[in-house]
C-alpha cells in the first residue's frame, strides 16, 4: 500500500507512457560508475567472445566496424531513477557477432576495463536487442560514458550496458556480475522494476 | 551486519527535522522494520501525490548500525522535484516509503579485515555517506587510519560541521570553494591535483579511497588520484548527479 504524501505535487516532468515505473525524464546524461574512468585507446582495443570450448572470436576496432554498424534510436533507463528517451546511437548488433559463435551455453559474463563485470542471458542479447555501441548522439562515445565502446542493451537497466567493454565469456548458468553481487537484480527489467534483490 | 536476503519496501515516519544549513535538512526517520545498515549505504525514497503520481530518488544514510532510526541529510536542488519537497515540506509525523538498505560496494564496515588507511573525499552533499563511515570509525577503539577531505562552498554550507569538529580519530580537512572562514590563511578555491596531494594519504600508503559528490567533481578527483599514482582498483566512487 502506498502512503500518500498530500503536499507533494511533483514538478510533473512529462509522464511519458514510455517511462517505466519509478523513472524520471532527464535532459542531461548523468554519469555513474564504480571507480575512476579508465583510459582505453581505440588502437589497442579489441572485443572478444569466448566459448566453453575456449574458442575465442576477436575483433579489433576496424574489424568491428567491418562487421557492420547500425543506427539505433532508443530509450535508456538507469536504475538510479532517470531515463532518457529517443537517444541516437550507432553500434554493431550482437546478432552479427554471434553468427559464427558455436555454444550450447545460455548466459554470458561481460568483462570490462577496470574489472567491471555483468551477467546477461544470451536471449537478451540477440534478435536485435543489443549492440556494441561506439557513438551516441552523433559523437564518438566519450570516455566517461564508456568510450571507445560499451554494451547497449536498452531494454534492461543501464548497468547492464557495460562501459569500456572488452569481451564476454559464455557461461552455463546465470552467475551474478559486479553490481549483481552487490545487491542489484540478476536481470534488471525496468518495466518490472527489477532493481534489487 | 546480516545481509538482508531481499531488499524491500519499508514505511518511515519522520520523527525530527531540522535545518542543517540554510539549504539542507537533517531528517530522522523511525523505520520499525529497518534491518540496520552499513556506513555508506543509501536508500530510495518514493513519494506519492494524491493523484497517484510518484517520484523516487536515492539518499545516503548518515547513520549506520543496528538502529531502526535512520538519519538523512538532504540538500535542496532548487530546480529539483523531490529535494525541495523533502527540505521544505515533509513534516514531522508524515510517512514516506523507503526501499533499502542499498549499496554494498560503497560501504565501510568496522569489521573490515583491510586495515590500510582510508581516505574519504567529498564534494558538497557527497559528504553524507563519507560522514557515516567516519562516524562509524569514531566508535571503534582501534582500526584503520581515517582522513576526510571535504570540499564545500563556504563555512555556512558545511554539513555535519559540529560533528566533524569533534572527531578525534579522523583527520578532517575542509576546502572552501567560494568563501573561506574569517581569518583563514587561504583564499577559497576548487580542489586541484596539488591540493589533493597535500591533504590526503599518499599513494605510497596504498589507502582505500572513497570519493563522492556531483559528477564533474568525482570525475576530476578520481582522475587526479590515478595521476598521483593511486591504484584505480582502490578507488571507489559514488556520483550524486547534478553538475555543480
Ligand atoms: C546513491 C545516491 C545517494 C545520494 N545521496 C544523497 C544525499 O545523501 N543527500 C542529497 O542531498 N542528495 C543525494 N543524492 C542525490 C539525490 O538522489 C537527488 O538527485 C537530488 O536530491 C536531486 O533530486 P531532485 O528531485 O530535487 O532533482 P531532479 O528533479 O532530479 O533534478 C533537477 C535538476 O538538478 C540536477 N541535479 C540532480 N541531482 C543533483 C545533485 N545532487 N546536485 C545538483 N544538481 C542535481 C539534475 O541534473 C536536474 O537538471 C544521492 C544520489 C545517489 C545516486
Amino acid at each position: 500500500m502506498d502512503v500518500i504524501n498530500s503536499s507533494f505535487g511533483g514538478r510533473r516532468r512529462s509522464r511519458d507512457t514510455r517511462l517505466p515505473p519509478g523513472q524520471t525524464l532527464v535532459d542531461d546524461w548523468p554519469v555513474l560508475s564504480a571507480g575512476p574512468t579508465p583510459n582505453v585507446d581505440e588502437s589497442r582495443w579489441s572485443f572478444s567472445i569466448m566459448t566453453e570450448d575456449k574458442v575465442t572470436h576477436r575483433w579489433n576496432w576496424d574489424e568491428l566496424h567491418e562487421v557492420g554498424v547500425e543506427d539505433i534510436v532508443t530509450d535508456i533507463h538507469c536504475v538510479t531513477h532517470w531515463s532518457k528517451l529517443d537517444m541516437a546511437w550507432r553500434g554493431v548488433p550482437f546478432d552479427r557477432l554471434f553468427e559464427d559463435v558455436e555454444t550450447s551455453y545460455d548466459y554470458v559474463m561481460v568483462h570490462c576495463s577496470g574489472g567491471y563485470t555483468t551477467n546477461l542471458p544470451l536471449e537478451d542479447l540477440l534478435e536485435g536487442q543489443a549492440w556494441i555501441a561506439t557513438e551516441a548522439e552523433g559523437e564518438p562515445l566519450s570516455q566517461e560514458h564508456g568510450g571507445p565502446a560499451r554494451l547497449l542493451v536498452p531494454h534492461l537497466y543501464f548497468w547492464k550496458s557495460a562501459k569500456w567493454v572488452l569481451g564476454m565469456d559464455m557461461m552455463p548458468s546465470d552467475d551474478p556480475g559486479f553490481w549483481e553481487q552487490n545487491g542489484y537484480h540478476l536481470r534488471g527489467d525496468p518495466w518490472r522494476e527489477e532493481r534489487y534483490w | 551486519m546480516k545481509t538482508p536476503s531481499r531488499i524491500r519496501w519499508h514505511l518511515g515516519r519522520v520523527i525530527s527535522r531540522r535545518f542543517e544549513t540554510e539549504a539542507a535538512v537533517r531528517l530522522e526517520l523511525d523505520v520499525p522494520t529497518w534491518p540496520g545498515n552499513n556506513a555508506g549505504a543509501h536508500l530510495d525514497i518514493r513519494l506519492t501525490a494524491p493523484d497517484g503520481y510518484q517520484a523516487s530518488r536515492s539518499y545516503s544514510l548518515a547513520s549506520s548500525g543496528e538502529s531502526t532510526r535512520v538519519v538523512l541529510v538532504v540538500q535542496e536542488v532548487t530546480t529539483g522535484e523531490v529535494s525541495p519537497f523533502l527540505v521544505r515540506y515533509l513534516a514531522v509525523g508524515e510517512e514516506v516509503q523507503i526501499q533499502g538498505p542499498l549499496g554494498r560496494f560503497f560501504v565501510w564496515k568496522p569489521t573490515d579485515p583491510d586495515r590500510s588507511p582510508v581516505q574519504l573525499i567529498a564534494g558538497g552533499s557527497g559528504v553524507v555517506p563519507l560522514f557515516s563511515m567516519a562516524a562509524a570509525r569514531e566508535h571503534e577503539a582501534e582500526g584503520a587510519a581515517f582522513r576526510l577531505l571535504y570540499s564545500v562552498r563556504s563555512p555556512r554550507d558545511t554539513l555535519f560541521a559540529d560533528e566533524l569538529a569533534g572527531f578525534s580519530r579522523t583527520i578532517v580537512d575542509i576546502a572552501h570553494t567560494r568563501e573561506s572562514a574569517p581569518g583563514a590563511g587561504q583564499p577559497p578555491g576548487r580542489l586541484t591535483r596539488e591540493t589533493i596531494a597535500a591533504s590526503t594519504f599518499p599513494a605510497s600508503l596504498s589507502p582505500r579511497i572513497f570519493v563522492c559528490g556531483p559528477t564533474p567533481f568525482v570525475e576530476a578527483v578520481a582522475g587526479w588520484l590515478v595521476e598521483l599514482g593511486h591504484d584505480p582498483a582502490r578507488i571507489r566512487t559514488e556520483r550524486f548527479g547534478g553538475m555543480s
